[in-house]
């Protein structure tokens, strides 16, 4: 029954790093890069409109930080509950 | 040395150096041969899966579209990462924790079902087919482009080397052939890019310097869209198409993205389930470097293009010009007989270029499908990348190094693909359906032979491209993401989804997928596909891959409630595959 409860536990704390991760994935690109963009595209960051180096900068850098941030918590979360190799 | 000669030598040494890996790394069982035993490490198969993933679309095509559509090119950006985000987080690992060999094993054994086993494997088949014969066709492009051979004998030329690391290594030999493959077509990518954005803004990294200003103090950017609104085009940075249809194509392509099979399959190359996680970041970040650099080529070529050619006399233009004219990938008609090239926003010809055998007043070649347009030039969209380095005046030695590229990237996607081809006939097909007792040494057997044959049938549609493979390429990722995406993230996610569901939801959303795409982008015997007014909701075919998987997942959640649980063992599987420790080597049973 405890492995069960601490699997449960587990598989929440993953589901809320999830949730949060997808609503930053999902605001810097459809958010900042399409709904946004125009407005966005009023604000200069140097040579750039900003919604369009969301759309083809941006996002990208902010994809990749993510996928090692959840490598980062994943790893930390295995540990603490028992599960890291 | 001449660009010819440059171009032999590094194509020769590229080449030499793959065949020497194959044979180093040749597999001995099925393992080594579907998922290289399992035994790659995370940077490694981050490489390999980079390789694997840019293909001669990528190199060649994707910084050409954009540089010609501008900011609705960014779906392809987003769209073609933003998805590594999904497979990271939703898929890898716990497909890796699953343990098996194909993505088709996952869905058989999840629905505990050799009907939904098939139906992902004709999923499979058709994604991979699709996108394969785009590869071949990329090969012997580049091939009659720089090596002055015919595009037949190129893609003959593909095939057989294609051939030689696929049939000897599997998965083994593939992967680390790619690993080789990446390194060479990242670097044949960005030479070229840096060394064009240090001669037009004086800044080394590409990333900056579409950002950065010109000497005279303007942005490179503002300056674009200047020379855009002068020739009556849009804005470079502001897009033509819909908020909405920019919405859908970069989901659909993100979904379709964590949802191919030749990309999935490489998670289950490495030994632990932080492993998969760890090579899906490093996959991406080196996709990354590519396609954060690819919008920064596109606008130097794109200014580049116009600078050169706008309102100059065509006896005054570079050699490269003539040289692609020759090609018939570039075209000029003098519609109002002053010499000088008229560029603007409207199609200079109908369709591609018809060129007659006459030369015109200024030694041009005539075509014979000028429109009534004032715009006088053609320009292929594929060229940019490839001509870029010419038109930049970079040294012939960065000329040779992007044939050598472009030739890594389509080779590496290539073999990859076909590997998925081979195992869903020799494992999916043979071995868990057809003829289960046969021994692991006998279904090796059978796995080259498949691969023979899947290079012999992606290699006649290189060579006679059906009109269709074109317009399907882009398709592919519809087809992924109404059929596999949501399967698999909910046979993870929802332990209830059971096999009534998810068979009904792939069911529905591949047929839908595949209807709509007929209707309104391939036609089907004779029958016209529709013109984008007829589109549902203005959603184009490509993007319309959203709505078949909102239909999928609909279906399937509706019908799995409607119908029994899943067994008890299948929930413990789903239980098992979300806990990352004691994930073990794959295995088959």
């Amino acid at each position: 029954m405890k492995t069960r409860t601490n699997a449960q536990a587990y598989w929440r704390a993953n589901l809320k790093y999830l949730l949060i991760l997808l609503s930053i994935w999902f605001l810097v690109s459809f958010g900042a890069g399409i709904l946004f963009k125009d407005s966005l595209d009023e604000i200069r960051l140097g040579g750039f409109k900003l919604g369009f180096w969301f759309a083809q900068q941006g996002s990208i850098y902010v994809f990749v930080i993510l996928i090692f941030i959840y490598i980062h918590l994943m790893n930390k979360l295995d540990k603490k509950h028992g599960y890291s190799e | 040395m001449d660009v010819q000669l440059w171009t032999w030598l590094l194509v020769g040494l590229s080449f030499a150096l793959y065949f020497g890996i194959a044979i180093w790394a040749r597999a001995s069982s099925t393992k080594d041969f579907y998922i290289a035993g399992s035994g790659v490490s995370p940077l490694a198969n981050g490489m390999a899966t980079a390789a694997d993933w840019m293909s001669a679309a990528s190199f060649i095509s994707m910084a050409g579209i954009i540089s010609f559509i501008g900011y609705d090119g960014s779906v392809f950006l987003m769209g073609w990462t933003g998805g590594y985000v999904l497979l990271a987080l939703l898929l890898a690992p716990y497909l890796r924790k699953f343990g098996k060999f194909t993505v088709p094993d996952f869905i058989g054994d999840r629905y505990y079902s050799n009907a939904a086993r098939t139906v992902a494997i004709v999923c499979a088949l058709i994604v991979s087919f699709t996108y394969v014969a785009g590869q071949m066709r990329g090969v012997g492009i580049v091939f009659s482009q720089f090596l002055q051979v015919e595009i037949t004998n190129g893609v003959l030329i593909g095939m057989a080397v294609v051939l030689v690391f696929a049939f000897l290594g599997g998965m083994k030999g593939i992967t680390y052939t790619q690993v080789a493959q990446y390194c060479v077509l990242i670097f044949a990518f960005m030479v070229p890019a840096i060394f064009i954005s240090i001669q037009m803004t004086g800044n080394p990294i590409p990333q900056f310097g579409m950002g950065s200003q010109l000497e005279n103090g303007t942005y490179l950017l503002d300056k674009l869209d200047n020379l855009h609104t002068q020739l009556g085009f849009r804005e470079y940075t502001d897009g033509s198409k819909s908020t909405w249809d920019v919405f859908a194509i970069t989901l659909a392509l993100m979904a379709g993205t964590s949802g191919l099979p030749h990309v999935i399959v490489r998670f289950f190359t490495v030994p632990k389930v932080r492993d998969a996680r760890k090579s899906a970041g490093y996959a991406l970040l080196l996709i990354a470097v590519l396609y954060t650099t690819a919008p920064a080529v596109a606008v130097f070529a794109r200014t580049n293009l116009i600078e050169t050619v706008m309102d100059k006399e065509y006896s005054s233009l570079p050699t490269w010009f003539r040289n692609w004219e020759n090609t018939g990938l570039i075209a000029w008609t003098d519609k109002n007989k002053d010499g000088k090239i008229q560029y603007s926003n409207s199609n200079a010809v109908i369709g591609k270029p018809e060129f007659t055998e006459a030369r015109g007043a200024n030694n041009e070649r005539l075509v014979s499908n000028a429109s009534n347009t004032e715009n006088e030039l053609y320009v292929d969209r594929d060229i940019m990348v490839l001509a870029n380095p010419e038109i930049a005046k970079l040294p012939n030695w960065v000329i040779a190094l992007v044939a050598a590229g472009g030739l890594a990237a389509a080779l590496s996607t290539a073999a990859g693909l076909l590997l998925v081809i081979s195992t869903s006939i020799s494992h999916d097909l043979l071995k868990k359906q057809l003829m289960p007792e046969i021994t692991d040494k006998q279904e090796l057997l059978a796995a080259r032979i498949s691969i023979l044959l899947a290079v012999l049938v992606a290699g006649l549609f290189g060579i006679y491209p059906p009109g269709f493979v074109a317009a399907v390429v882009a398709l592919a990722f519809g087809l992924a993401a109404a059929s596999f995406f949501p399967a698999i993230v909910l046979g993870i996610f929802d332990k209830r989804m059971n096999k009534e569901g998810a068979v009904a939801g792939m069911v529905v959303g591949i047929s839908i997928m595949l209807f709509y795409m007929i209707r309104f982008k391939t036609g089907f015997f004779g029958v016209e596909p529709l013109p984008a007014s007829e589109w549902w909701f203005g959603t184009s075919p490509e993007g319309f891959g959203v709505v078949a998987m909102a239909l999928n997942i609909i279906t399937a959640l509706v019908i799995s409630r409607l119908t029994p649980a899943p067994p008890q063992e299948v929930q413990n599987i789903v239980e098992d595959i979300r806990i990352p420790s004691g994930a073990g080597e794959a295995s088959q049973h």
